[in-house]
């Protein structure tokens, strides 16, 4: 391989760490309208009355929607195919606001300090409502978080919000309870997972215009600008083709991204005063208004054999969606059905989800989208089933875990559109990940734990984890390629790029297959006007499903330049090899460079425009997989954990870009450590967030960390771009169960609710 | 209120709102490096320096910087380039929404300590918040740009 599997930079690199103005909000024309958003002070609430006459007089103010002059049609802001499996349970402004932040009334000013003292002008008297707060409860809660009849939900989910049910997700192999009644042991264990904020360092933004034909253009820092301009065009009641979504560089996302919301407000404003409006959340808006990671509650049941053989697994789920279904069963699904195939051997399996409203934070997306949950509470149950057998973790993984070639029913009846034949996890390198991990955490010399000082032992604990590689049979990629008269190539993608590098390694894609320096390849992505369709950056999805829409693209492209260099040479095309530099013609031995021969074949002859375009959606199941192992310093004193080392050993096939894989893998494990010890988005008792700010709610820093030590098993997936699957996602899932088991090694202690601070430990060795 | 400062060596009198922090001055001014990542003073994302010293742009008014010197990333560009080489190369610029108040804060870290311990990395860069990096990818690049410039030897530089 010349170009790929190696460790380029980011081709954008130096541009962003020169602070050049490449984000949505550096490219805001000045004279745009500044949008701000009224926002509900209440958890649950009905608008009884609102006047905004005071507000409107105001100088400067341009404009100002309630829900009493707005049309009313439910959308979902969710960024997913369509049709979407969340509900439509949204309205640009409702009569209800269903949760603290929900949006009351929109305001657009000539700046932003008229827009926030017309926000104080705005008179709003609430029927202040019983909240649902307690997911737990929701579903047998008389008050309902969607009174209103006119919602409903495209697919059959079991969308039942009469119940406070937004969707319920159930599978099932095998008869569970017959094999439970048969096994030797049976532990069932209850663990809960806190909602955590993706807090990407952008907030959500937008700003829009109408471009010379009056279409709408949005400009937004966005993971998924084509379902974005399909979830406008149906909230804003107008044609997709009068909507243009460009993707300027992002700030990170993390799954914030993938839900539609910032960009609704400055639109209106432009539909409606023709003139270019801009909206910027504040950080405390992000918490309050956008998404968190959902919430989960999980029972596991497990059912094995002495020997360490597990023979059944039964868990049941509770998701909180918070007051709208965005990505409910979408994150819930995924909690079984990307973690319940780690165990192929089981001889029976179910799975009952259930996700319901409270009047909380709605869930979304975030790395790891249920998995990591999921992760969470099987592993920590696969581990305390090792403690009841008194067998080594690795061990009872040895003899349960999915390995290389093999598969389970469980797959195929999970993935949507699988035909009768198995999928065989033949890339499948977790063996390798656990041996690795082992050795560089020192596991023999080490584990389970050992004493440091009086006060303080070190503990040690692992878990295995996958993800997906895009969706199979769902998600599209498509990928342009054009020749230009210099003999360079745009590589236009719809794929949105969120800082991984994305961009660069489908150009090393495109290079490769060209057989072209990484040069000349020229990326832009993504312009729903320019950019061919990408369902976007999420589901671990650009490196394998857009990387192999690029392979298509680029070996048309090839065939390409070889018939139109038969025309070239007035020869056959079977006589004709393109090497990446030339065109050469094996009948008389001529060549032309691929410059000049561009350059002829625009000006001078032929007179032809050399462009292909290549699609992919997955057929196949292709997960990456991980072994996590923490070692963990716990003060008996205080309770306090500290992460000593983390190891992980990813099995992501054959990375396309190495060293941008590797940061991937290590900003992943640190979100894990984030989610295992310190974040949590937490509420009053009223409903109001009391960790909206980066002072109460607690990302990792530098400090917070330890050694992250991160290495990649040697695997190449044949069906994956150059042998190379997902690896966004899968880095964060096996950690908080890796870390848990450690501190537990270590004191004795098990945290089955999220995250393990050092209160909760404290009482449990003291109380 | 009038006020008259420096910013990357040129100067300036502007009339300001006595409400103005510095952030929102310098990106009306253009200097898009300068970022808002939190209204808390807590992400490190605004970081710029006055009169050489890191500050968080979101917590200085501008009518308060009378007389003051005040640097972005684009007073340093040759600066920026050379550091931010070094986080290219480790692949830890990643989105670079951080990457400007990052830098600026490791120049502070450099004139203040050029042969700095692990330790003190970490104390004068803990305020600098990355979702993206994981953070041990930047401390192998700015270890690497310290070892080059200064030499992983020498006792006293600059």
């Amino acid at each position: 391989m010349r170009v790929v599997n190696k460790p380029f930079n980011k081709i954008d690199g130096m541009s962003l760490v020169k602070g050049k103005p490449l984000y949505t909000d550096d490219l805001c024309p000045p004279s745009a309208l500044v949008v701000k958003v009224l926002r509900s002070p209440h958890a649950f609430a009905r608008i009884k009355r609102i006047d905004t006459s005071e507000a409107e007089k105001l100088p400067g103010v341009e404009c100002i929607f309630t829900y009493q002059n707005i049309h009313r049609k439910p959308f979902t802001r969710a960024g997913q195919c369509h049709p979407e499996l969340s509900p439509y349970d949204k309205f640009l402004l409702d009569e209800y606001v269903r949760h603290v932040g929900d949006d009351v009334a929109i305001v657009a000013a000539v700046d932003e300090k008229t827009a926030l003292n017309a926000l104080k002008l705005i008179k709003v008297e609430y029927e202040v409502l019983k909240p649902v707060l307690d997911f737990e409860t929701a579903e047998e809660n008389p008050v309902l978080v969607h009174p209103e009849d006119d919602i409903f939900a495209h697919l059959p989910v079991g969308f039942d919000p009469k119940h406070n049910v937004a969707c319920r997700v159930n599978f099932a192999l095998g008869e569970v309870e017959k094999v439970l009644e048969e096994c030797e042991v049976v532990i069932s264990r209850t663990y809960k997972t806190q909602p955590q904020a993706q807090a990407m360092m952008e907030t959500q933004r937008a700003f829009s215009y109408l471009d010379p034909y009056g279409r709408l253009v949005v400009v937004a820092s966005t993971q998924i600008p084509f379902h974005a301009r399909r979830i406008l065009a149906n909230a804003l009641d107008i044609p997709a083709s009068q909507i243009r979504v460009i993707k300027p560089r992002i700030g990170g996302g993390f799954g914030a991204k993938q839900t539609v919301n910032a960009e609704f407000y400055p639109a209106l404003v432009t539909l409606k005063t023709g003139k270019p409006a801009k909206i910027v959340y504040t950080r405390s808006e992000v918490f309050n208004a956008t998404t968190t990671r959902h919430a989960m509650k999980f029972t596991v049941t497990i059912g094995a054999m002495r020997d360490g053989k597990i023979r059944a697994i039964d868990v049941k789920a509770l998701s909180n969606t918070g007051a709208y279904g965005e990505h409910a069963e979408t994150t819930l699904g995924a909690a079984g059905k990307k973690v319940l195939p780690l165990y192929n051997k089981v001889e029976a399996v179910r799975f009952s989800g259930t996700a319901v409203y409270t009047n909380m934070v709605p869930g979304g997306a975030l790395r790891g989208f249920g998995v990591t949950q999921g992760t969470y509470a099987l592993e920590s149950a696969v581990n305390e089933l090792a403690a009841e057998l008194n067998m080594d973790p690795t061990l009872i993984r040895d003899i349960n875990m999915i390995k290389k070639g093999e598969t389970t029913p469980l797959i195929n009846m999970t993935t949507k559109g699988a035909g009768p034949d198995p999928m065989y996890m033949d890339s499948c390198m977790l063996d390798y990940c656990v041996k690795r991990g082992k050795e560089l955490i020192k596991w023999e010399e080490k584990y389970p734990k050992y004493q440091v000082s009086r006060t303080k032992v070190r503990g040690l604990g692992m878990a295995i984890a996958q993800q997906g590689s895009g969706l199979p049979n769902i998600d599209m990629a498509a990928a342009t390629i054009k020749l230009n008269d210099d003999g360079f190539f745009n590589l236009l993608v719809g794929a949105t790029d969120l800082g991984t590098g994305a961009e660069t390694i489908l150009a090393q894609i495109a290079a490769e297959t060209l057989g072209v320096d990484l040069e000349q390849i020229v990326v832009y992505s993504s312009d729903t006007d320019a950019t061919p369709f990408d369902t976007g950056a999420y589901a671990s999805s650009t490196t394998y499903t857009t990387g192999n829409a690029v392979i298509e693209a680029a070996v048309k492209m090839k065939e390409e330049i070889i018939k139109t260099g038969a025309l070239y040479f007035n020869t056959q095309p079977e006589k004709i090899i393109f090497d990446g530099k030339y065109i050469i013609c094996s009948a008389t031995d001529e060549k032309i460079s691929l410059a000049d021969f561009s350059k002829k074949i625009t000006y001078n002859l032929l007179h032809t425009q050399l462009s292909t375009t290549g699609s992919f959606v997955p057929k196949k199941q292709a997960p990456p997989y991980m072994a996590g192992f923490a070692e963990v310093e716990v003060d008996l004193e205080t309770g306090k954990v500290e992460v000593v080392e983390f190891v992980g050993i990813v099995d992501c096939g054959t990375p396309i870009n190495p060293k941008l894989a590797r940061i991937q893998a290590e900003g992943g494990i640190v979100t894990g450590i984030g989610l295992a010890l310190y974040e949590e988005v937490r509420y009053a008792s009223n409903g109001k967030l009391v960790t909206d700010n980066f002072m109460d709610y607690k990302i990792p820093t530098r400090r917070d960390i330890g050694k992250i030590t991160v290495e990649f098993a040697p695997g190449y997936e044949d069906t994956g771009p150059y042998g190379a699957k997902s690896i966004g996602e899968v880095v964060v899932n096996t950690v908080a169960p890796a870390i848990m088991d450690a501190i537990y090694n270590a004191c004795g202690v098990r945290i089955r609710e999220l995250p393990a601070t050092p209160e909760k430990i404290w009482r449990a060795l003291n109380c | 209120m009038v006020v008259n400062l420096k910013i990357n060596g040129r100067h300036y009198t502007l009339d300001v709102p006595p409400d103005e922090i510095l952030l929102t001055t310098l990106r009306n001014l253009g200097f898009n490096s300068v970022r808002q990542g939190c209204d808390t003073s807590t992400c490190g994302v605004c970081t710029v320096h006055v009169d050489g010293k890191a500050v968080l742009s979101c917590t200085v008014l501008t009518c308060r910087l009378d007389g003051h010197e005040v640097t972005t990333l684009e007073g340093v560009e040759e600066a920026a380039e050379t550091i931010g080489r070094f986080l290219v190369e480790e692949g830890v610029e990643q989105c670079g929404y951080c990457s400007p108040g990052l830098i600026m804060s490791i120049l502070y870290l450099e004139k203040c300590v050029p042969q700095p311990t692990d330790e003190q990395i970490l104390h004068y860069l803990n305020g600098n918040l990355c979702r993206c990096s994981g953070y041990e990818g930047q401390l192998r690049a700015i270890k690497k740009y310290l070892e080059v410039k200064y030499g992983a030897g020498s006792k006293q530089a600059i």
